[in-house]
């Protein structure tokens, strides 16, 4: 029962962002034919018979009523149909996700991962030991967090790249060394140029997680079971790790869901900034070029992996504390 | 209830720490400086030839590429910034009462729609949705930026007044004037409110940072409010204009900058209005630092607990 809760809930939200991607075009004043037109009015004046082409060109040239749109529009998702990209003529959107949707997940994947780790063991410290200068040191993270992705990307830029020389400016690989293949030249290249975009991630996000383990941690510690395990005798160490941060982690585990919206947010902007070759970057460049399938193509697959990956942390969620289950 | 005045001062003590403090200083010191400034400094759009320059006597942040005055530019978006932070801060503050109050005072299938509804727009990512949005209209107004901004950042905080006010409903006091034939609107607007308020202007400072971060996300790409200077616009100027490769950090560092310190003036004072709130979050409590002072104070004690943890960090403090 509770699993299907889950699922139905999950499902619900994908209807809504699939709905969403339909109809914001369509209510929306201005059409997407219009701003193509008002940005070649820009370079010259526009012939009338190109209207009709764009229309075309977009798709918006039958007059069908929204609601048979709206299912036609679903069928074509269901058969995996996104439309053509006009940046990238004649290309298939479909094509050009999954050229880049490899790049962010591993990117974000490896930076939120490696954010959790150290804001639970670093909150879990703070925490336990709470009054010392480590736990003072906790409130200074949140100037971390208060500080844009993108701004702290420009000045690593600054300060590593361009004054320094150790890291490089942009992009995701060098393509005058190495071509993308799953051997040793390519993936340490591709780390190496990963690597100040994953910190910006990495020192951005850190705050929330470690904030939020340290309050749960000192929440924890009042319990009555704390009490019990040190009445007992068991080492200061057991406490800490096996008793209360198992318990304190809860929270975190299931706030996971707010905090990825989050970081795939930071990570568009960050990408645009190291011109990295992921989903973000592309999705701007779908905007400088009035690339609406593309985009709109990219938006669902965001919040389709988004939703996914919220689904596992729930589906683990229940594994993981068994009050959950209990109650369903 | 009669308070005497140094219990007065006292209580004024507990609530002014020092994170209070530089929190509020740093807000009061930024919001001046939007308010005032732009008075004083020179046309921010007045092109020179003086491109590129570094800080000096005549222009004291410096000048951008075309010329134009930084701390003027800094002065004008620091009350654009503020301008969308704040327009953005309410509408998602009533937008997360509405959703959240009122579904857990009504509760029922009202409740379930609202919380449904709240979840959703939890879940969805905010900004490929500002994306999609912003490249769609073309006459991208402040009210218009600051919408889209609303509508992505209300639903954190509309589950937290939700869950406060399902703990509250079932108090005593609410029942009591249920029970004396008051008003659905009356109990929520004098019962409920006023205890929810410490956790609404938590939300609000939330929704402040998150707003001003956001519009800066968006300006940055160029998808901000077309025509008003904000922090984010500089930045977006700043790179477009080769500020990295060139070295001009005078253009790029203080937008930012600003942004953090407002983003940490305004989180220390949530720190605060957390300590006030839930008292078990306070950094040190005062039983920890008594018992540290009467350790200090008799050795023998000292002796007896060596194996204690705290053993160590003593040792820290007073080394």
């Amino acid at each position: 029962m509770h699993l299907l809760r889950k699922l139905g809930f999950y499902l619900v939200a994908l209807w809504a962002a699939v709905t969403l991607n339909f109809f914001i075009p369509r209510l929306l004043p201005g059409s997407p034919v219009d701003a193509v037109l008002a940005k070649l009015a820009l370079r010259g004046p526009v012939d009338p018979n190109t209207r009709r082409a764009i229309e075309i060109m977009l798709g918006a040239d039958d007059d069908k009523p929204l609601i048979q749109e709206y299912f036609a529009y679903l069928g074509g998702l269901l058969s995996g149909d996104f439309g053509i990209s006009v940046t990238y003529f004649p290309t298939p959107v479909t094509q050009i996700i999954a050229q880049s949707l490899p790049w962010t997940l591993v990117l974000v994947g490896l930076a939120t991962t490696i954010t959790f780790i150290i804001g639970m063991v670093l909150g879990t410290v703070a925490g336990w030991k709470r009054g010392t200068w480590l736990d003072s040191l906790i409130p200074a993270t949140t100037i971390l967090q208060a500080v844009p992705y993108f701004w702290l990307a420009l000045l690593f830029i600054y300060v590593l790249s361009v004054n320094l020389d150790i890291f490089p400016i942009s992009g995701g690989y060098d393509p005058s060394l190495v071509r993308p293949a799953l051997d040793y030249p390519f993936l340490s290249n591709a780390l190496y140029y990963g690597f100040l975009p994953a910190l910006t991630i990495v020192l951005s996000s850190l705050g929330g997680w470690l904030l939020g383990m340290r309050n749960m941690m000192v929440s924890t510690l009042s319990e009555d079971y704390i009490l019990t395990a040190e009445a007992k005798g068991l080492s200061p160490r057991r406490i800490m790790v096996m008793y209360a941060a198992r318990n304190a982690m809860l929270p975190s585990v299931s706030g996971f869901a707010i905090s990825l919206g989050f970081v795939v947010s930071g990570s568009i902007i960050v990408e645009s900034v190291f011109s990295y070759p992921g989903i973000g970057f592309t999705m701007l460049q779908a905007v400088q070029n009035n690339d609406y399938s593309l985009m709109q193509g990219l938006f669902l697959i965001i919040t389709v992996s988004v939703l996914a990956a919220n689904l596992v942390v729930d589906l683990l969620y229940g594994v993981i504390d068994p009050r959950t289950r209990a109650r369903g | 209830m009669t308070r005497t005045p140094s219990r007065r001062r006292a209580a004024l003590q507990r609530i002014l720490t020092p994170s209070l403090v530089i929190g509020a200083g740093l807000i009061i010191a930024i919001v001046l400086f939007g308010l005032i400034a732009p008075f004083f400094v020179a046309d921010p759009l007045a092109v020179n030839n003086a491109g590129m320059h570094g800080p000096s006597a005549q222009n004291l942040l410096g000048t951008t590429q075309t010329g134009q005055d930084v701390l003027a530019q800094l002065a004008w978006a620091t009350r654009g910034s503020l301008l969308v932070g704040v327009i953005v801060a309410f509408l998602a503050l009533f937008l997360s009462a509405f959703f959240g109050i009122l579904g857990g005072y009504l509760g029922g299938w009202l409740d379930e729609v609202f919380s449904l509804f709240t979840n959703v727009v939890l879940i969805l990512p905010g900004l490929p949705l500002m994306i999609v949005i912003g490249s769609y209209v073309q006459q991208r107004g402040l009210l218009l930026i600051a919408f889209i901004l609303a509508i992505t950042s209300w639903a954190a905080s509309a589950r937290v007044l939700r869950s406060q006010t399902l703990s509250i409903r079932t108090r005593d006091y609410v029942q009591a004037s249920k029970i004396a034939g008051e008003k659905a609107h009356r109990i929520i607007g004098v019962e409920i409110l006023p205890n929810l308020l410490p956790v609404m202007s938590s939300g609000f400072v939330f929704a402040l940072i998150t707003a001003i971060l956001g519009e800066a996300g968006l300006s940055f790409i160029g998808l901000g409010v077309v025509g008003t200077q904000t922090w984010g616009s500089m930045l977006f100027y700043a790179q477009n204009g080769q500020a990295l490769t060139l070295g001009a950090w005078w253009w790029f560092v203080p937008p930012g900058l600003m942004i953090a310190l407002l983003g940490c003036g305004l989180s220390l004072v949530n720190f605060s209005i957390d300590g006030i709130i839930n008292p078990r979050l306070r950094t040190a409590p005062k039983q920890l630092k008594q018992a540290k002072k009467a350790r200090q104070a008799s050795p023998a004690t000292k002796r007896e607990r060596d194996d204690e943890p705290e053993q160590a960090e003593q040792e820290e403090v007073s080394a």
